[in-house]
């Protein structure tokens, strides 16, 4: 039987890959209330580059990662200002069905693309296999991504409140009016982030790929856990949408473990719950809007 | 709308029976005989409409946006499946009235949990709900045949007279009977002052709240109503096709009921009935070239409407008719333009 402080070790790792996947949709969401369910494909994007790269061309999976965090976040960019831009004043109806029809696209091309199977990437012989630290089972792969997604939660954070652009992005996800009498460019830091964020999924997919699987399907199958970070969490700070990642990396690698048979179940059940107990979320401020 | 002297009267006229459903049901009952080969693709139109016309009752009539109308297509399938595998009522129209009954419960049981809250929440809270009971119905798979779906279901002739053919002309009758009927149901509700009073509330709920429309319970109400709806048309799939599985429950087909409404248009009725056999056409046709990736073209059709905008594709579409129209009217010396708000 595998201990407790296990699955609570995997349930981290997992919660914090599902933090770095979503935390650019509480960016689009909150920022810009914008319903993009065609987030999971920028992750997809990046986990696709980052197996091609280490698998095909014999990339080292160090650098193939930043690669694939720039692929995404330029792919991301190019949406934005190209597509994206146009529907932010549409109704969510609008932005629904447009982002859906983008993911039966993005699932479609690549499984034309790649193939339907699951890839996995080429890891490098140090990331692989457990070591014990006082009797817990501790997988290397999950101790480097909460040390690199533990890293990145905390650059955003610095970000967000201290530099200049941190700013410049709080002012506008507050009031936008407001933002752009003050002289801040509100669509070009509108731009930035959605690439930014863009990056950052593509960069969990690339990570994620040996931990959540990687086929076409997954913008679909992972969408709702997304969502779900989001909406539990609260899309107008970035330590909401954190701590409900870790809830529920741990609520799922936990139910998972215990009770396998209820699955998902338990998870969506929450979700529902919290939506409708706190319907601005778990963490969320009342909103002003 | 435009409030002015003549709403009563507007309203009624608009309520008249027009020549152009006349002639849309004409159509529909020829193709039994023009298409004695394509009765399968054909049922599946009647209830891809059906489907469409209970998402419709709630997006185009009372503004709310669902992602998971799958779940009572599902329930209703499964129901239908069930009652007919173990043998309960084994009449498929009182079976279909079983399982829509029982769409209606998990409806009325849910609406509480929709009508609260954002549109955002509400997409979510739709979305987990289909999602929810994909998973009830994997995890009891010894009830529901899990991934392989319900066995053996065997549906008995309708009405105890018509069995089910294999070249589905019976299955196609059924369900378009079973459309019109309550198509023209649908329509007696949404032109009654119920249905104004759910147009009211999609227009502006405070508005109508202050004017005294209960809009909860307005709500709740064909939130109810739809989810009968969406059962029968998923009772209709399993009686005609005999499959249960679990995709009734998928996102996808939540998704794909979206675009058979915006294709056809949301609030006027008819748009469900057109989409599902438009979708159903280019669904063919895409797989006929792509066999495994039609769904490309589809997301491609979704993302085009959305960058054109719905408003201006159907005013594109319906240039044509109301011109021809306008010419008619002003042949006849009054130039009486047809107004269709189709929002």
């Amino acid at each position: 039987m595998t201990a407790l402080p296990t699955i609570l070790f995997d349930g981290i790792a997992y919660g914090m890959l599902l933090f770095v996947l979503s935390c650019g949709l509480a960016v689009t969401l909150g920022l810009m209330n914008f319903v993009n369910l065609a987030h999971g494909a920028f992750a997809m994007i990046g986990g696709y580059v980052c197996a091609v790269l280490v698998n095909r061309s014999g990339v080292p999976f160090f650098v193939a990662l930043p690669i694939a965090f720039v692929v995404s976040a330029a792919v991301g960019i190019v949406m934005e200002q190209t597509l994206y831009k146009r529907l932010y004043h549409r109704n969510p109806l609008d932005q629904v069905l447009f982002t859906i029809g983008l993911v039966f696209m993005a699932v479609t091309a690549v499984d034309y693309v790649m193939g339907s199977s699951q890839v996995f990437i080429h890891l490098p012989e140090m990331l692989q296999g457990q070591f014990q630290v006082f009797g817990i089972g501790v997988g290397r792969y999950r101790l480097m991504i909460i040390v690199i997604c533990g890293l990145l939660t905390l650059g955003i954070q610095m970000t967000l409140a201290n530099t200049r652009f941190g700013s410049r992005l709080r002012a506008a996800v507050d009031n936008p009016r407001a933002a752009s009498g003050l002289g801040i460019n509100v669509p070009q830091v509108f731009a930035l982030t959605f690439a930014f964020g863009s990056g950052l999924a593509g960069l969990g997919g690339a990570l994620g790929a040996e931990i959540l699987g990687l086929d076409p399907y997954f913008p679909l199958k992972f969408m709702i856990y997304f969502l779900i970070v989001v909406t539990v969490g609260g899309s107008q700070t970035i330590t909401g949408p954190f701590l409900a990642s870790l809830l529920l990396g741990i609520a799922d690698v936990a139910g998972k473990y215990y009770v396998p048979k209820l699955g998902a179940f338990v998870i969506y059940t929450l979700m529902i719950v919290i939506l409708i107990w706190r319907p601005n979320g778990l963490f969320g401020r009342v909103a002003q809007r | 709308m435009r409030a002015d002297h003549g709403v009563g009267e507007a309203v009624l006229r608009r309520a008249r029976w027009g020549h152009g459903e006349t002639a849309f049901w004409l159509i529909a009952v020829a193709a039994i005989f023009v298409f004695p080969d394509r009765y399968l693709i054909l049922t599946e139109m009647a209830w891809l409409g059906l489907f469409a016309l209970s998402l419709d009752l709630i997006l185009g009539y009372a503004g709310i946006v669902s992602l998971g109308h799958a779940a009572f297509f599902g329930v209703g399938a499964y129901a239908a499946g069930l009652l007919a595998v173990h043998g309960i009522v084994k009449e498929p129209v009182l079976a279909l009235v079983v399982a829509g009954l029982a769409a209606m419960v998990l409806g009325f049981a849910t609406s509480f949990l929709v009508i609260r809250g954002s549109e955002l929440s509400q997409l979510m809270v739709t979305l987990g709900i289909a999602l929810l009971l994909r998973e009830l119905a994997n995890k009891f798979s010894d009830i529901t045949g899990g991934f392989d779906g319900l066995q053996g279901i065997v549906i008995d002739p309708v009405l105890g007279l018509f069995a089910f053919d294999l070249f589905g002309k019976v299955g196609f009758i059924y369900c378009l009977a079973v459309l019109a009927v309550l198509f023209l149901l649908a329509r007696l509700i949404v032109y009654s002052p119920f249905g104004l009073s759910l147009r009211a509330i999609r227009n502006n709920p405070l508005r109508a709240a202050a004017i005294g429309i209960p809009v909860n319970r307005r709500l709740i109400a064909i939130y109810t109503l739809s989810a009968f709806y969406a059962g029968i048309a998923g009772a209709l799939f399993t009686q005609t096709t005999a499959l249960a599985s679990l995709d009734v429950f998928s996102f996808e087909r939540s998704a794909d009921l979206l675009l058979v409404l915006v294709i056809g248009g949301a609030g006027y009725l008819y748009g469900g009935l057109i989409g599902a056999v438009v979708f159903r056409v280019l669904q063919d046709m895409f797989s006929s070239w792509t066999p495994q990736f039609w769904q490309f073209w589809i997301g491609l059709v979704l993302v085009l409407i959305v960058l054109i905008g719905r408003e201006r594709m159907y005013r594109g579409v319906q240039w044509l008719p109301r011109l021809v129209l306008r010419r008619i009217a002003a042949a006849r010396g009054h130039a009486a333009a047809p107004d269709r708000s189709a929002s």
